[in-house]
Parts: C-alpha cells; sequence; structure tokens
C-alpha cells in the first residue's frame, strides 16, 4: 500500500484491542460456566471467527488491501474446509471400524 | 501493455479489476512491498501446515474409541485450594493478546517515523513474547512430570500427548522465532537503521520502516494460530 495514502487512527487499535479481550473473557468465561454440547461449540466457534476476523482485518491491515492480494490469500483457504469434511467422515469411517472390530476380538 | 493511456505515475489501478490484476504482465499485487506480499504467502503456507495439525488432531479425537482428557481439568491449575480450571492457558491468551495491540502499535508508529514509541512497543512485544515461551515450558514441564508422553497420558486417550506436543510445540517454535526477531528489529528501530536506511548484514536490502509491518503480519499470525488452537485443543 502507497505511504501516506491510508490513514490508521488510533482509536481503532484500542477499540479491537478491547473487543479481543472481552471476546477472550468470554470464550473462557464458556469453559467456566461449563456450557456443554451445541452451544458450547457454537459458543466456542462464533468468538474464535470474531477474534480471527478482527485480527485479520485490523492488526494485519487487510482491511486496507487491495482485492488482488486478499483473495489471493482468502481463497485457498476454502481448500481447508474441504479437507476437514473429508476427514471428518474419515474419521467417523475408521471409529466405526475400530468398533466393530474390538467388538469381534475384544479390548 | 493494456493501459497504454495511463500515465507512468499511476502505481495502484482501480479496485475493481481484480482479474484483470491476477492475469496482467509482470506482476500482481501491484502497490504491494515485495516483502509483505512475499510475507503473507509465506503466512498462507503456514496456515496450511497448522491446518492439517489441527485437521489431524480432530481425525485422532473422533476416531479414538477412549475417552478424551478433558482439557479444562488438565490443563487447571491449583491456587490455594482451588482448581481453577483452564488457568495458565487463559494468561497465556491474554498476554499473547497483549503483544498483538503492542506490535499493532509498534506497526503505527512505525509508519509514523516515531522511533522511540516504535522500538518501546517492539520491546514490550519481544518481552511479552518471551513470557509466553516461559509459560509453556512450565506448561510443558508440568504435563511431562504428570506422566504426559506422546504415546501415552494418564488422563485418557492416548493420542492426546502426541497431538499435544506436536500443536503446541509447533507454536512455540513460531514464536520462539518471532521473539528473537523482535528483539533484532528492537535493536534495528533503536539504532535508528529504518531512518537512515542502513543496509542489512544479511540481505543488503535497505532498511525501511516497511519490515515493521511484516514483522507485524508475522507476529499477529502467531497469535491468530493461538485463536484456533485454544478454541479447538483446549476448549473443545
Amino acid at each position: 500500500m502507497a505511504e501516506g495514502t491510508q490513514q490508521h487512527p488510533l482509536k481503532i487499535y484500542f477499540y479491537v484491542w478491547t473487543l479481543l479481550f472481552v471476546f477472550s473473557a468470554i470464550s473462557y468465561w464458556v469453559d467456566w460456566y461449563g456450557f456443554q454440547g451445541y452451544t458450547r461449540w457454537t459458543l466456542i466457534l462464533i468468538f474464535m471467527l470474531l477474534k480471527a476476523g478482527f485480527i485479520c482485518a485490523i492488526f494485519m491491515h487487510m482491511w486496507w488491501e487491495r482485492m488482488p492480494i486478499i483473495a489471493a490469500i482468502l481463497f485457498p483457504c476454502f481448500a481447508i474446509l474441504v479437507f476437514v469434511f473429508i476427514m471428518w467422515h474419515e474419521s467417523y469411517w475408521t471409529l466405526i471400524v475400530r468398533k466393530i472390530y474390538f467388538a469381534i476380538a475384544g479390548s | 501493455m493494456e493501459e497504454s493511456s495511463s500515465s507512468v505515475k499511476v502505481v495502484i489501478p482501480p479496485k475493481a479489476s481484480f482479474a484483470k490484476e491476477w492475469s496482467s504482465d509482470q506482476k500482481a499485487f501491484k502497490g504491494v512491498p515485495w516483502g509483505k506480499a512475499m510475507m503473507w504467502i509465506f503466512l498462507v503456507s503456514d496456515t496450511f501446515v497448522f491446518s492439517i495439525f489441527l485437521i489431524s488432531y480432530m481425525t485422532v479425537r473422533f476416531s479414538t474409541k477412549a475417552d478424551w482428557p478433558n482439557p479444562s481439568e488438565v490443563f487447571g491449575l491449583h491456587v490455594g485450594q482451588y482448581n481453577v480450571p483452564l488457568l495458565l492457558i487463559a494468561i497465556m491468551t491474554f498476554i499473547l493478546i497483549t503483544s498483538s495491540g503492542t506490535m499493532a502499535l509498534a506497526v503505527k508508529y512505525g509508519y509514523e517515523k516515531n522511533r522511540k514509541m516504535c522500538g518501546y512497543l517492539m520491546l514490550a512485544t519481544a518481552v511479552f513474547g518471551a513470557s509466553f515461551v516461559g509459560m509453556q515450558a512450565f506448561e510443558w514441564t508440568k504435563l511431562i512430570m504428570e506422566g504426559v508422553r506422546p504415546w501415552s497420558n494418564p488422563f485418557g486417550a492416548p493420542q492426546f500427548g502426541a497431538i499435544f506436543f506436536m500443536i503446541t510445540g509447533f507454536h512455540g517454535t513460531h514464536v520462539t522465532i518471532g521473539v528473537i526477531f523482535l528483539f533484532i528489529m528492537t535493536y534495528k528501530v533503536f539504532r535508528g537503521h529504518f531512518d537512515t536506511g542502513k543496509r542489512g548484514f544479511f540481505t543488503s536490502q535497505k532498511s525501511d520502516y516497511e519490515a515493521i509491518e511484516i514483522m507485524g503480519l508475522y507476529w499477529h499470525f502467531v497469535d491468530l494460530v493461538w485463536v484456533f488452537i485454544f478454541a479447538f485443543f483446549y476448549l473443545w
């Protein structure tokens, strides 16, 4: 980015900084309070994504970057989601095979 | 040459044409310093490395028949007679966020060529980072003393140890490398290398405050990875 074309007021950094603290505190509270199951997982994911989003957008200046570089960084990351999906199914398959095998062979 | 009408002065083409920029001659990412673009590309590759670790963790955790150890208890600390869940990890998280904030401010003051403020904030970031590594060393020591090994542990599924040491170890390595470079950069800032444009001894490139932003990208990435590790490994 060309120098002098962007203005980053101090305020926005302190604002995001505070937000990150608050989000982390809430994530910790989720564990402290002892939420279980889908409530827990949803809350963890929401605050994780919020934190990651703010770090990326403001602290790493992606908000002010040009579209070509944003796209070059973010598009490949969607491939990860595909990999997650594949391995998620794979792991359940492994679990079923283990359960059947251990049931027959004993363990 | 599709833009023969535009003058040489125009470095930054309009924002809308990103497909055009990707397919353009000579270089993409126009107006982005090469060092920054390269750091981003490195970070994308590093994202994949950490993703693969976290995906392997997911696969292992879903496919094991044994119960996964409860991280809330495993990483709890005794304070007096109370057992506070995840206390050390929470402190580590807050320290890393604090260091991320000081780094962001260091980048801002770097661009304003405010040598002193930039230097002190870099130093603060380095010290916070070093304390994070120290706490991680403490955490590892504690778990090893409790009998956690890569192949077994007293809490549950034996894969827990392997995943723990691999993921936190790799992240800790990143933090350690970051801290070393933060100290080097702090030295360079205070010595005024970025103001005089002194050539680096390793790269022979002229020093510029741009390096602070590139350092910042790396450091924020380390924090970013910790956000995911915190969520998936410690909280899940």
